[in-house]
């Protein structure tokens, strides 16, 4: 998650009062934000991904203003209108939105445009999912001649110069020279066009989702007005981060001044500022928050949150980007009323507590082998093929592997014994007997599951010592099915883990249930264990179901 | 007690090997001679030795000395002579080539040259060069011949020997200086110096030896009655025994589960692999939510069949459909819901829950105590699979009071008395909150887990229906690292056998 930092004078000032340092802390952790620290003059805090509003100094000392009742309800932003153009061409589909804004009389310094910058960087990760869904320029004003254009074109047959650069390239050429053309070139899979700015003479003016063009050049500490676009595939995404800068530059002290974004079959002002209105139920707010909130007390906490109310109505600044259903303002009244001002209340609901069967069966198998002296193991579930498959002398197709996995266990375990001879090769400087065991989940292919992996829970058993022997093995698994009240018989079968000849399938009836024997040296060598083992390795949940039967 | 009968209880008291070792005090104070001369091992005679120690019949010293062994060639050379003896012994009056000597001394040519070398200087021969180098024995070396070397006066002494002890120390270091003939290793010898109890102890006739240990033939017979049986010193050490037991983490579970059955809520179970559709969009996890990139989750080369619902699911995503909710906007992609990964939380096991439920089931609690998967290289802070305690409140009348009631109950059962609620955000929770609980070691907040109220866009779509639906995921590997101190976290699941054997069971 995003985190800003912030410059602890400037910030006291745009919230317009000073607190202890302790009660700031608290403040800006209720707040629902994550304060990291504040050291030397600086406080660096986490910003939660709903909340792109509060990624600038300034939207953050706004949200924070409100909420410690400062300056609280909606802010009023006055748009004048500047008359200008921008003309969207029906060719930018794969990207068809734009929402653009000037503001005028503003003061920049060196510090404040790189707060600008990282805002600007910082909305375009979080709000514009890193450029995807929308991505946004800032420009002097002083050298675009509108009308402007946002069209798509030919990269191949477009010259610019990307700002940086000292030299003109084809645009075709950013996704291989540019820094952001090439870390951003994924965004753009299929594209034989690509969207721009041009204005009235034909300057480019950026290339999307790239870079700015050198031509209209950069903000520096002279400009005093700017031109600001926002383009994406959504349009209320788009809109809403171009209230987020317009507000921001505001609260620095610009006058806003809205557009006129022609469409091919439409004409929006943009930005618009009019806050929009949602139904609020106080019965609804008052249940999930378990208080008695009157009107007056719920547009009050309303208020702390940077909104308005009127008349059964919420209304909602337009820059926050997360408000999709009523339940986004319990939330917002539940902080300005304060998490820390919740009761602790259980309620008079009699419902009756429940094991899931088969954890309380398998909790008594853990019993038996506690009783019978075994160390109980818990073992990673993912493990390399090699641990599976090569080592144990088996090569089984229906390993399941990971697409991803950052570690070098990449691979579903599909059976426990692998992992239990993996912990007998890493404890052979402790004292033997070493009798573990392990009951856990196994996977497999199959393509009838739903998700194309079959689960099951198993049990498997090793016996580690000088004499450890089948007959050993045997009288193990004897117990727990006595234990059980099954009967069970032992068929020899072929295992290539195993010694031939000394190792049996359990079987009850027709349903095989697992099997035992005396591993094999080969595969002893292979994990590098000394002393002979045996296993066991049982279908603990067939057990399960045959004992419901 | 009189001291006589102090006396009297210890010689009861004493053990089989401190009864076959005192006697032998008397005549040796070194370890190994004290075990010779009782006919036991050094371990066995060293337990006894300080049993009786313990007793405070003797103190033991250690004393380091430098011993001086044979080495290979000092053995051979005690049994068959020094090399440059056998060389002389070859030698005739008559010059003759080296080679005939060396074969007739039977030595090697690198022996054979040493000899030669050792015998020049002492002036035993004379040399002549011509085509082959010649030699003959002179008076001296036949003096010599005919006298005990001291090389091998000194090798027939009683190795190993202490260096102190030996006098010619020139001699000494001439044979350290020759190939592997001596070696001196430094040796920690165990002495004895007894006390006056001891010496008494010493001295005293012991008596018959009194019964060891009650056999079921003494029981049938009646024969203990005669019998006296020795007193154990009880305060000794004995050697350790283990037992069988679960895993730490598994002590902790079930205590957890406990918790949960008893405040009456209902254990969910299920896959650890999952589709993406169950593990995240039905919870409304954006589909182009960060946490959902490659690296945080762990996905297969696999497609999931989906519910008919994932319809209902996409509309949701889109426009928010029934739920009076904008929904996320954008389009919702089947081939993204389709996707198989391991689960990222437990909170898929109540959504599915939250699938199965009918409004005639409600009021509702359900729990989980399951492993969840997160795309991370292994660290002594990080693994990629951790339990999470997952738990949901279905109950039209629930709300924030309950939540925060419901875990404070929890954690005070876990040992912490104060819980901490801090917002949050979560995709699928409105509320969300932060769940810190107050260590009173640290004497600070500590961060636990996740919790909220699930979003109408969650509840309406799967339960069919608006519903307050308490939900909290809270993390056990930091309960657990805390109860149990550990550094490191993949201890966890290092499943070290003396661990295993010694950790502490879980004391809640």
């Amino acid at each position: 998650m995003p985190t800003i930092t912030l410059n602890k004078n400037e910030f006291e000032k745009l919230v317009g009062k000073e607190l202890p340092l302790e009660e700031l802390k608290d403040r800006i952790s209720m707040l629902g934000t994550d304060l990291e620290k504040i050291e030397n003059n600086e406080i660096h805090v986490e910003i939660f991904p709903n909340r792109p509003d509060m990624l600038s100094e300034q939207g953050f000392a706004r949200a924070f203003s409100s909420f410690i009742g400062v300056k609280t309800g909606l802010r009023q932003y006055e748009v004048k209108k500047s008359g200008l153009k921008v003309i969207v061409d029906s060719s930018v589909t794969m990207r068809p939105y734009t929402a653009c804004a000037i503001v005028k009389n503003l003061q920049f310094t060196d510090e404040r445009i790189k707060e600008i910058m990282q805002a600007q960087e910082k909305l375009a990760t979080t709000h514009g999912r890193n450029r995807k869904k929308s991505a946004y320029g800032i420009y002097p004003l002083k050298s675009i001649n509108f009308p402007v254009k946002y069209t798509a074109k030919d990269p191949a047959k477009v010259m610019f110069q990307p700002l940086g650069f000292t030299y003109k390239i084809k645009a075709s050429e950013v996704e291989e020279l540019h820094p952001a053309g090439r870390k951003y070139k994924p965004l753009t899979e299929g594209w034989k066009e690509y969207p721009f700015f041009i204005d009235s003479k034909e300057n480019v003016m950026c290339m999307l989702p790239y870079t700015n063009s050198h031509d209209t050049g950069k903000v520096s500490a002279d400009t005093t007005e700017v031109f600001i676009e926002c383009t994406g595939t959504d349009l209320i995404n788009v809109q809403t981060a171009l209230h987020m800068f317009v507000t921001l530059f505001a609260d620095m002290g610009g006058e806003i001044y809205s557009l006129e974004v022609q469409y091919p079959d439409k004409t929006i002002t943009t930005p618009d500022l009019t806050p929009r209105r949602k139904k609020i139920d106080l019965s609804y707010v008052n249940k999930r928050l378990g208080l008695q909130l009157t009107e007056k007390e719920v547009q009050q906490l309303l208020e702390r949150m940077g909104f308005g109310y009127g008349a059964g109505e919420a209304l909602i600044p337009a820059y926050r980007a997360d408000i999709l259903h009523q339940v986004d303002f319990v939330e917002d009244i539940a902080i300005a009323y304060g998490y820390e001002n919740f009761k602790e209340e259980i309620p008079n609901v009699a419902t009756i507590g429940e094991e899931a069967a088969l954890e309380t069966f398998l909790t008594k198998i853990r019993d038996i082998f506690v009783g019978l002296s075994f160390l109980e193991v818990k073992n990673y579930h993912l493990m390399t093929v090699e641990d599976l498959n090569i080592k144990m002398n088996l090569q089984m197709d229906t390993v399941v592997p990971l697409r991803n996995a950052l570690g070098e266990h990449n691979h579903l375990r599909n059976s426990l014994v692998p992992s239990l001879l993996k912990n007998l090769s890493e404890n052979q400087h402790h004292e033997y007997p070493q009798s573990l065991f392990e009951i856990g989940r196994v996977f497999t292919s199959h393509k009838d599951a739903e998700t194309g992996v079959e689960e099951k829970e198993k049990l498997a058993l090793v016996l580690a010592h000088e004499k450890s022997d089948f007959t050993e093995a045997k009288q193990t698994v004897d117990v727990l099915f006595k234990a059980l009240g099954m009967k069970v018989n032992v068929k020899e079968i072929d295992h290539r883990s195993c010694i031939p000849g000394r190792v049996g399938e359990i079987v009850v009836g027709e349903e095989v249930l697992g099997f035992l024997g005396e591993v094999h040296p080969q595969v002893l060598n292979n994990w590098n264990v000394e002393v002979p083992v045996v296993i066991a390795e049982i279908e603990v949940e067939k057990v399960f179901a045959l004992l419901r039967t | 007690m009189e001291t006589a009968d102090i006396f009297q209880s210890l010689i009861l008291k004493l053990h089989p090997l401190e009864r076959a070792v005192l006697p032998q005090l008397i005549a040796h104070d070194e370890l190994s001679k004290i075990a010779k001369a009782a006919k036991l091992d050094e371990t066995e005679t060293m337990r006894a030795l300080q049993w009786l120690e313990n007793k405070g019949a003797l103190h033991l010293q250690k004393q380091k000395k430098q011993l001086i062994f044979l080495g290979k060639n000092g053995t051979i050379y005690k049994k068959s002579g020094m090399p440059e003896k056998l060389f002389l012994g070859a030698l005739s009056d008559e010059f003759k080539g080296v080679n005939v000597i060396i074969k007739k001394s039977k030595l090697s040519r690198e022996e054979a040259t040493a000899a030669l070398g050792i015998l020049r200087k002492k002036n035993a021969l004379d040399l002549k060069k011509e085509q082959e180098l010649l030699v003959k024995i002179t008076l001296v070396g036949k003096t010599m011949l005919s006298e005990q070397f001291p090389e091998e006066k000194f090798l027939q002494q009683n190795f190993p020997v202490e260096l102190e002890k030996i006098e010619n120390k020139i001699l000494l270091d001439l044979l350290l200086k020759r190939k592997e003939l001596l070696k001196v290793e430094e040796k920690t010898e165990t002495h004895v110096a007894l006390t006056d109890l001891g010496r008494q102890l010493a001295e005293v006739d012991l008596g018959a030896e009194v019964t060891n240990r009650l056999t079921p033939k003494m029981l049938k017979e009646g024969s203990w009655k005669k019998q006296q049986f020795r007193a154990y010193d009880v305060e000794v050490n004995v050697p350790a025994i283990y037992g069988g037991r679960k895993h730490i983490e598994q002590q902790a579970i079930e205590y957890i589960k406990r918790i949960w059955l008893d405040l009456g809520f209902k254990e969910m179970t299920g896959n650890y692999v999952q589709s993406a559709f169950w593990d995240l969009d039905a919870l409304f996890v954006p589909q182009d939510h960060p946490a959902r990139e490659m690296q945080d989750t762990f996905y297969l080369n696999k497609k999931a069949q989906l519910p008919e619902m994932w319809k209902t699911i996409k509309k949701v995503h889109e426009t928010g459909e029934e739920t009076e909710s904008k929904g996320w906007g954008g389009e919702f992609k089947k081939e993204e819901t389709e996707q198989v990964l391991l689960r990222t939380h437990t909170t898929v096991l109540s959504a599915r829950t939250l699938a199965n439920l009918k409004k005639e089931d409600l009021p509702a609690k359900f729990f989980a105590v399951g492993k969840v998967f997160r795309n991370e290289a292994l660290d002594w802070k990080h693994l990629f699979e951790f339990y999470q305690i997952e738990g949901i409140v279905v109950d039209p009348q629930a709300n924030l009071q309950n939540l925060k009631g419901y875990l404070t109950q929890f954690y005070k059962k876990m040992g912490y008395s104060k819980v901490r609620m801090r917002p949050a955000h979560f995709p699928y929770t409105e509320p969300s909150l932060e769940v810190d609980v107050f260590h009173p070691g640290k004497q600070q907040w500590i961060e636990l887990g996740g919790a909220g109220i699930f979003r109408p866009e969650v509840v309406i779509p799967l339960l069919g229906f608006d519903c307050p639906v308490l939900a909290w995921g809270q993390g056990l590997a930091r309960i657990i690292g805390e109860y149990w101190n550990m550094q490191d976290i993949r201890d966890l699941y290092k499943n070290d056998v003396k661990q295993l054997r010694e950790w502490k069971v879980f004391l809640r």
